[in-house]
């Protein structure tokens, strides 16, 4: 079943022709049609499908090209796409198709590899569950009263479902890691700088990267090499080479130093998570690995630190949506400040226009001291937890999530509840580190549990190397929801 | 009692990079609408600036010249506030930590001299146009614009009149052009300045102030505060008080009207852009734009002085732009005969009236530093007049042909044959009898008439030492 294959089996079929490009994306085009309920895509187009599948057939017949050529991936709709629909899951946005291509799209378009599609996200990225997306929530395809995480909740339920074998994501608070541990995938998220954020439409400048969703490390690994590198576009792309990620993979993890920090095993952690995690930790033992406890002080801060630095950047990346230039426009507008206010008020949803809000009241003077610049300030003190933990391991362990994927509507109404799903995860944004989901379980309730490494800045191929090691010898990664095993 | 004026003015430098400050985009002035526009400049989703170093180095050009603090690490910040030529609803700027600190210029007013502090002067990109007319009723946008880097420099409140206020204006206007940052092109708006004004009686505390937007040309400048200091004193001897607003000046009415007041000024809500790093210049770039930096209009005019021997009003006038001074220079290299005096008075005199009167600038000049040489060159060794040389000067202008030509052709070679010059003057005191007559008796102004008829009668050639010299041996013998 070519949905079950690695992304290297894959691309081994691909070389030695026994499979084409145009057949390996006909075959996820229908996977996705039969699975339109999860409501994962925003846009497919199977004819533009088909035109890449033949051009990348045409290059592996050459037999000159990238690893990756002809094997298909679905794109956060976050990402530019030219000549396709580009929405952020926005009705702001419906109308808008993107003359360019994002520099994460362009890279792995270049390498020959296919755009099955759109995914569903969160609108502009804000939220943690896919409710907030003006084209309607998705599901999770392990229990489809659940939320499927977000803010890449499409992308997370497009390849839980095996709809389509890697999916790129974005990641701002955890919205790479949370839906990956609530769809049981790998998700990386990597250091900030090191993948480009040209053409990413931006929520939280400093804090947003994008990265791979993936069924394995291995499959990440792949695509973080590709998708990773120095972009001039993009002034804040650090100028490395890029990540090799793929070639550290089978590095031994003996003598490595896992910290373990106290704050993430506290109290308000579902027991059944602690379980997996600590299985998973014993099992890094027996690969070799050692474990010491490390202190993260001012991890509880993160929450707060982090509601108002991204929602200050947030209203302010999205004022260029004003009905001006291109997006949604309000009908019949009297005047300017009438063009305005309907323009917005009609197109962004209310998750967008409350992070507005709130970060508009942090930026305004009489405020920005005691918002705006004190959070600032923790945001030091958190990445220097980071530092002085990181002088006694290795990397830093712990649960990705407090509790497995919530139900459908459960938290749309307690913003603050579900602002702290991501306690674990946003501290590693604030920071700029690496951070990496993986599957290790399920509750009893049969959801997938999800355990994060986070990395030294720069350290991705670290974090992949321990995952792998660690998906050599467990087999949570390949679970496949039954109904889409198929 | 006296009122005292306190003045401050910010002035938008449009700096002369080839592209824009964060895009790739060209800068030249007059394309057709949206066609230097390109996705960084229209704020589609997704895009990010991407600083261009050439603007950075003018700045810092610029703050070497006034001598400022250069803050080798500065920050760019979000300037929010809505309008439809904003695209992205944010102006990139510099709030906290500009990339020039403060420094200071001195500026002349009749013969005193005054130093003018500037506060600070920080890198930010120009907004695009908002076009009102041919749209029925609807407004067009206008992107090329948009992302022209400017410097926007801040001085301290240390004028104290609109003449002071228009020689700081002018100082900064030439200095820029020395640096070659920026074009001084005030009709096209490379150069835009706001004024800061408030009144207070002497020795008191500042006032309010009141802001006076974009005015756009040195008269304009001074008109608009000549009107804003007597509204001002007027509000305070009715007993009002000057309330702190936004006011723009109508050039046709001589006005000024209130465009916002204190309650609906903007709150900005600047914070650091995390889009762009902090702007770094290293202690290496720093001395190599040192040492890149021409020679500044001061120094210039100090020169001119002491190697010309000029006085400083001819040498100010040289140095008022780099371009003059560098055709007055190329002159004297042509000729190394000429004296300075000479060519600083032509340059002065016809060439600067010849350009004034086609609206045109020195390096527009039709006739060339090469040939001025030439032809003064020819007024020096006597081939001509200087009154000749007026006439030559005009038609090589029209022409373009070389003095000699011209002289030549026209017959205009001065007559210093003294043969020649005595008939000359034998007749014009043959029939000048009465005049004569006058001069021998004493009255020895007629002297001027005759000479006046001798010229005439040669046709401006004969050359006026030998013609006086003649005249008065011949009426005294």
């Amino acid at each position: 079943m070519l949905h079950t294959l690695s992304l290297v089996d894959l691309a081994s079929r691909l070389r030695d022709r026994s499979l084409s490009a145009v057949e390996l994306s006909q075959h996820f085009l229908d996977r996705i049609d039969n699975a339109s309920k999860l409501n994962a895509f925003i846009t497919v187009d199977p004819e533009q499908v088909r035109t890449q599948a033949e051009s990348a057939d045409q290059i592996l017949s050459t037999g000159d090209s990238h690893v990756l050529c002809g094997i298909p991936l679905a794109h956060k709709d976050i990402f530019c796409t030219e000549g396709m629909k580009t929405s952020c899951g926005s009705k702001m946005l419906d109308n808008f198709i993107s003359p360019y291509d994002a520099t994460v799209v362009k890279r792995l378009a270049n390498a020959g590899m296919v755009t099955l599609g759109k995914t569903n996200m969160d609108e502009f990225a804000m939220g943690s569950s896919n409710e907030t997306s003006w084209y309607g929530p998705v599901l999770n395809p392990w229990s489809e009263q659940r939320v499927p995480g977000g803010s890449s909740g499409g992308s997370a339920a497009a390849v839980g479902a095996r709809l389509a074998p890697i999916a790129t994501g974005t990641d701002t608070g955890g919205s790479i890691r949370q839906p990956a541990a609530f769809c049981g995938l790998t998700g990386l998220k990597p250091s900030y700088g090191r993948v480009s954020r040209y053409g990413m439409i931006a929520f939280a400048s400093s804090l947003d990267q994008a990265g791979p969703i993936a069924r394995s490390c291995e499959d990440a690994a792949l695509l973080l090499d590709a998708m990773s590198g120095h972009d001039p576009l993009d002034s804040t792309s650090v100028n490395n080479a890029p990540s090799t990620a793929s070639a550290q993979l089978a590095n031994t993890i003996s003598g490595l130093r896992i910290g373990l920090p106290k704050q993430f095993f506290e109290d308000g952690i579902d027991p059944e998570i602690s379980r997996a995690v600590n299985v998973a930790i014993e099992t890094l033992k027996s690969l070799g690995a050692t474990t010491v406890e490390v202190d993260l002080p001012n991890s509880a801060a993160g929450i707060p630190c982090y509601y108002v630095i991204a929602p200050a950047e947030a209203s302010s990346n999205l004022s260029r949506f004003d009905g001006v230039r291109y997006g949604y426009r309000c009908e019949d507008p009297v005047d300017l400040a009438d063009l305005y206010e309907r323009s917005r008020s009609e197109g962004f949803g209310a998750e967008v226009k409350r992070r507005i809000m709130i970060g508009a009241y942090a930026l305004s003077s009489g405020y920005y001291d005691a918002y705006y610049l004190k959070a600032q300030r923790i945001r030091r003190l958190i990445s220097n937890d980071f530092d002085t933990a990181f002088e006694a391991c290795d990397v830093i362990l712990g649960p990705t999530t407090p509790t497995t994927a919530f139900g459908l509507g459960a938290k749309t109404d307690d913003p603050i509840s579900m602002y702290l799903n991501d306690i674990f995860t946003n501290t590693v944004n604030l920071a700029g580190l690496p951070g990496l989901s993986l599957p290790v379980g399920f509750d009893n309730a049969g959801l997938p549990i999800g355990m994060q490494l986070i990395g030294k800045f720069m350290q991705e191929s670290i974090l992949l190397n321990v995952g792998h090691q660690y998906q050599n010898v467990t087999d949570w990664h390949k679970a496949i929801p039954q109904e889409y095993q198929a | 009692m006296r009122w005292e004026c306190v003045i401050g003015l910010e002035i938008h430098v449009q700096l002369k990079t080839k592209s824009k400050i964060f895009s790739g985009s060209s800068t030249a002035y007059g394309a057709m609408p949206n066609t230097q526009a390109s996705y960084v400049d229209a704020a589609l989703p997704g895009v990010l600036p991407v600083m261009n170093r050439e603007a950075a180095i003018m700045a810092v050009k610029f703050g070497l010249a006034v001598g400022a603090e250069i803050n080798q690490t500065s920050i760019f910040a979000r300037k929010n506030y809505f309008y439809p030529d904003l695209p992205k609803g944010y102006q990139i700027s510099q709030f906290e930590v500009p990339i020039v600190g403060a420094g200071s210029i001195d500026i002349s007013v009749g013969e005193k001299t005054k130093t003018i502090g500037i506060t600070r002067a920080h890198l930010e990109e120009d907004a695009g146009k908002s076009l009102h007319e041919d749209f029925q009723g609807q407004t067009g946008i206008d992107l090329n614009r948009a992302g022209t880097p400017l410097l926007e420099i801040v001085s301290d409140p240390d004028m104290r009149s609109p003449a002071e206020a228009v020689a700081y204006l002018r100082k900064i206007h030439t200095l820029v052009r020395y640096l070659e940052i920026c074009d001084g092109n005030m009709q096209e708006g490379s150069f835009r300045c706001d004024a800061n004004i408030s009144m207070r009686r002497p020795g008191d505390e500042l006032g309010t102030r009141a802001e006076l937007k974009n005015i756009n040309s040195f008269r304009f400048v001074e008109k608009a505060i000549e009107f804003e200091i007597e509204r001002q004193i007027e509000v305070l001897e009715d007993g009002g008080k000057v309330v702190q607003e936004t006011r723009l000046y109508d050039s046709d009415k001589h006005e000024t009207r209130s465009m916002r007041g204190k309650e609906q000024a903007h709150d900005y809500r600047y914070f650091p852009d995390p889009d762009l790093p902090p702007l770094v210049i290293d202690s290496d770039t720093l001395a190599d734009i040192k040492k890149s930096l021409p020679e500044l209009p001061e120094e210039k005019t100090a020169r001119f002085i002491c190697d010309y021997q000029l006085s400083h009003q001819e040498a100010s006038l040289l140095t008022v732009d780099k371009t003059t001074a560098e055709f007055f220079e190329a002159v004297l290299e042509k000729h190394s005969s000429l004296t300075a005096k000479l060519v600083a008075n032509w340059i002065g005199g016809e060439l600067t009236a010849r350009l004034n009167k086609e609206s045109l600038t020195i390096t527009e000049s039709a006739v060339s530093a090469e040939s001025l040489a030439l032809l003064l060159s020819r007024v020096n060794d006597n081939t001509i007049s200087g009154k000749i040389a007026k006439d030559v000067f005009n038609s090589m202008w029209e022409t373009g042909d070389a003095p000699d030509n011209i002289i030549e052709a026209k017959g205009l070679k001065q007559i210093s044959d003294s043969g020649a010059i005595e008939s000359i003057v034998d007749e014009v005191l043959a029939r000048s009898v009465t005049q004569v007559e006058q001069y021998k008796a004493g009255q020895h102004k007629v002297l001027g008439f005759l000479v006046g008829q001798i010229m005439k009668e040669s046709r401006g050639k004969a050359n006026p030492a030998q013609v006086n010299q003649i005249l008065k041996q011949k009426l005294e013998s």
